[in-house]
């Protein structure tokens, strides 16, 4: 009674001892984690990481755990494409492959949950919160403490889909775990569950620093920047944020009703007793379809930001720029039935949807003309960021057209769960959101870090993905035009075997790219002082982050910016150039009121890691220590009063004053 | 002394800031929760389609009246809550406290006779695992007595945490963050009793 109350469902049968990939894989997690934990206690760094990262409230280093976070997670999402990619290419006509079908179809459902939550939302989080603070001329975010938990939930929610490897199963439904097959009667085991909580509690984090960020933009940007002022990059931070405050609600809804149906055995979504399983289909793709311009967006942001530096040009069409982007914002959220045409709404409500949907290209199409005649007549420096924009033109041209021929319902119908949708929203996610957001980290690498990445390393990289990619997701076009459906672990027919091979190909020519990209983190880090940017604005840069020394003070700015212009800093740079520097000794020093930082949003998280592994497993005794800790500690947080503190003006002065320092040497 | 004149003059700006900061992003998790609520209205309207298949329905077993009484417990606790803002405005504590306890009062017998309905529908056979029509019930109707439940126990958080806040500044934002949350789950429960009670059981 007691051990069924303490470990629920959980028995050690749940470890898949026979499976040699799954304990492979868990043995080499295992062991990172063990080699991260050894050395940290090597080099005595526990205290180190404690204080200074895991409690951290600064929106710098928070915004390096995403994308530690991201990259991490990116590995084992792509491991799992690899073992998807060489599992089709051999698996036909008589050869089953070396994956059972019930492990292919954990893999594609993992390998999507985890490249969208875990690896395209953390990166997106991390730029924005390396970059928005500073552009818009703040000291941090908003509710700094609030940040922390935002993104200590989604750590949770990552490592409880990592957990599934190994500790039982992940879901075999799809990414989105459509009913009925969600439901208990036909995924009895704990994969759907594993899928709902580590969305769950990620879901929770990203819309809190939703409402984080929402609320930074527009309460706390500096004396001058009005909002027709702000950089594109942090409007599209902005109307992404907006639609995670609309939409990831709908997540939890969704999520929440998949669960009850699960775990009570109620009838949202069963194909009996009234339930109706189209209303998930629909709430679940009224979050999704804003979910992939929540992502997209930011990386448009990131576009402009990297085409007017790099064109040394000022964005052309700024204010067409935010209008597409807000008219973006507001149209995605009218085209969600386009995910299911077939579900048969009809013909009028098809038209309606089909049409909004083929409206989105126009202002996308505004876009790309505004960073295009951006470019045109600017001295282009083609640096690495400047490398992915231009490769994410043509990519993400293609993957806009196939969107296009796809909003035809009739067309829809021909291709509808094909491969030819496969290679349509990898050509948008992977040119469009990873490019971007590939660019943007370069970007603001030096700071974030204080040294550039490595130029040549980061070449290569760019070459080996940008061919692996064609070469990886062209051959699904023909091979979904020719009726090849997705989600399939073995064919019988051989004529299509030669387009997987080459497909196979291209994900290897990634993996190399991806290795290269290892390979220019740690080149980089080995060549720090060689790569240090001394100036703060190692890129000639347009907007306020560039005025601050790399890394970034963590109070950012010594005196608050006060702008009158776009590109204030550039312009500030032209004047500054013709009156001379301004004196040290003139400069004037204020103490700096900064937050302090707290353990509150780590332990709140880890709380809700258990409640949510408990609910997996059934475990009634840790899912009441789960929720039981969260809630206590949420209510001792709120009787803390030593929650922010003073920044000497010594320390602002020394800090400052090495700055200038540095760069009047470099 | 000098710089302790800068830094009062600072904290007193920084309040003022961080203030309006602070209520509009409890706005924002307002307008939030207000998506979540209008998700669950949604599929409770499409579960209870008039076409649907027959099999219990809430017509049957709803007491009306008791869920009137029901409404008037919370429609009251949140007058009793503003006449406890009123209080705070006139820094007396003692009363606010007060107030607050009596909102407290008439927050829990809501949620007390809310769970005694759920108990006498689910003993009648109209349980949450019977048809769609009761799970979208208990579901809709529950996450809101959910979040009933959280204010209570919000409230007597602030009952403990009043006295103690020596930043008048502080305690106003708290309340007001209450008081926003309070008052909206009034507006959420005016919907629930029309479109589920009125409409549901008419």
């Amino acid at each position: 009674m007691f051990a069924q109350l303490l470990f629920g469902n959980l028995t050690l049968d749940a470890i898949p001892f026979h499976s040699a990939i799954i304990m492979g894989a868990g043995f080499f997690m295992v062991l990172v984690a063990a080699t991260a934990v050894f050395t940290i206690t090597y080099y005595r760094k526990w205290s180190y990481i404690w204080h200074e990262w895991i409690c951290s409230v600064d929106h710098k280093k928070i915004g390096i755990m995403y994308l530690m976070l991201s990259g991490l997670m990116l590995l084992r999402g792509f491991s799992d494409a690899v073992l998807m990619r060489s599992q089709q290419a051999i698996a036909a006509g008589n050869n089953l492959g070396y994956l059972p079908p019930e492990h292919y179809d954990q893999i594609f459902s993992a390998h999507g949950v985890i490249m969208i939550f875990f690896v395209a939302m953390p990166m997106m989080f991390a730029l924005l919160n390396i970059a928005v603070p500073l552009q818009i001329g703040a000291r941090d975010v908003a509710y700094p403490y609030l940040n922390s938990v935002s993104f200590w939930l989604t750590f949770v929610g990552a490592m409880l889909c990592n957990a599934s490897l190994v500790i039982g199963d992940f879901a075999k439904t799809g990414w989105l775990a459509y009913p009925p097959l969600s439901e208990l009667y036909y995924s009895p085991g704990v994969g759907v569950d594993y899928f709902i909580w580590s969305l769950q509690i990620s879901g929770v984090g990203t819309l809190l620093a939703g409402i984080n960020f929402i609320a930074t933009i527009i309460k706390m940007r500096c004396k001058g920047m009005t909002l027709m002022r702000m950089p594109v990059f942090v409007w599209s931070a902005l109307c992404s944020m907006i639609l995670v405050a609309l939409a990831f609600p709908v997540l939890t809804v969704t999520l929440a009703l998949l669960f009850l149906d699960r775990m009570f055995g109620m009838h949202f979504f069963t194909d009996f007793a009234g339930g109706n399983v189209m209303m998930y289909i629909n709430l679940i793709w009224v979050w999704g379809h804003p979910e992939v311009y929540i992502l997209i967006l930011p990386a448009f942001g990131v576009f402009s930001e990297v085409v007017a530096t790099f064109s040394q040009k000022t964005l052309f069409g700024y204010t067409t720029m935010v209008w597409a982007i807000a008219i973006i914002t507001f149209l995605s959220f009218i085209v969600w039935l386009h995910h299911f045409f077939t579900m048969g709404a009809g013909a009028d409500v098809n038209t309606f949807f089909g049409i909004a949907t083929m409206v989105i290209a126009i202002p996308t199409g505004v876009k790309v003309f505004n960073w295009l005649f951006t470019m045109y007549q600017g001295r282009i420096i083609l640096a690495t960021p400047m490398l992915w924009v231009t490769a994410f033109f043509t990519t993400f041209a293609i993957g806009g057209m196939t969107g296009v021929m796809m909003a035809v319902p009739p067309v829809d119908f021909q291709v509808h769960n094909s491969l030819f949708l496969v290679a349509h929203f990898h050509n948008v996610i992977i040119g469009g959101v990873l490019f971007g957001y590939f660019a943007g980290v370069i970007f603001w690498f030096p700071k974030a870090f204080g040294f550039r990445l490595d130029e040549k390393w980061g070449k290569w990289a760019f070459v080996f993905w940008v061919v692996g990619f064609y070469v990886a997701f062209m051959p699904l076009y023909v091979l979904g035009l020719n009726g090849f459906m997705r989600r399939v672990n073995h064919y019988t027919d051989t004529m299509y075997q030669p387009y997987f091979i080459v497909a196979a190909i291209g994900a290897a020519f990634i993996m190399i790219g991806i290795f290269l990209q290892i390979g220019q983190v740690i080149v980089s880090i080995k060549n720090r002082h060689k790569l240090r940017d001394a100036t703060g604005d190692p890129w000639n840069g347009r907007t306020l982050e560039w005025s601050v020394a790399s890394p970034a003070p963590f109070y950012n700015f010594a005196e608050l910016p006060i702008v009158d212009s776009r590109d204030y800093f550039w312009e500030f740079k032209q004047k500054h150039l013709a009156e001379g520097l301004v004196h040290p000794k003139t400069m004037e020093f204020h103490p700096i009121h900064m937050p302090r930082n707290t353990s509150a949003g780590f332990i709140i998280a880890m709380f809700a890691g258990i409640a949510g592994f408990a609910l997996i497993w059934h475990m009634w005794i840790p899912g009441i220590i789960g929720v039981t800790g969260m809630i206590v500690t949420m209510i001792a947080r709120t009787f803390a009063t030593d929650i922010d503190y003073y920044v000497d003006t010594e320390t602002v002065r020394k800090t400052e004053l090495a700055h200038l320092k540095e760069m009047i040497n470099a | 002394m000098h710089s302790e004149a800068v830094i009062n003059e600072h904290e007193h700006h920084h309040h003022h800031e961080s203030d309006s900061t602070d209520v509009f992003g409890f706005w924002l998790y307002i307008m939030t929760d207000c998506i979540l609520f209008a998700c669950l209205f949604a599929t409770f309207l499409v579960l209870n389609y008039p076409g649907l298949p027959a099999g219990p329905s809430l017509k049957t077993y709803v007491n009306l009246s008791d869920v009137l009484i029901e409404t008037f417990f919370l429609l009251a606790s949140n007058f009793t809550f503003c006449l406890a803002i009123l209080s705070l405005y006139q820094t007396k504590i003692l009363r606010v406290q007060f107030w607050l306890a009596v909102s407290f009062l008439l927050g829990a017998s809501f949620v007390v006779m809310e769970l005694k309905e759920f108990m006498h529908l689910a003993s009648e056979g109209f349980r949450w695992d019977v048809n769609a029509k009761a799970s979208s019930f208990f579901t809709l109707v529950g996450t809101h007595g959910f979040h009933v439940s959280c204010g209570l126990i919000w409230i007597l958080i602030m009952i403990i945490q009043i006295p103690l806040l020596k930043d008048v500044y502080v305690a106003r934002r708290r309340m007001t963050y209450l008081g926003l949350f309070w008052n909206f789950l009034d507006i959420v429960w005016i919907f629930v009793f029309t479109i589920v009670y009125l409409m549901g059981a008419m």
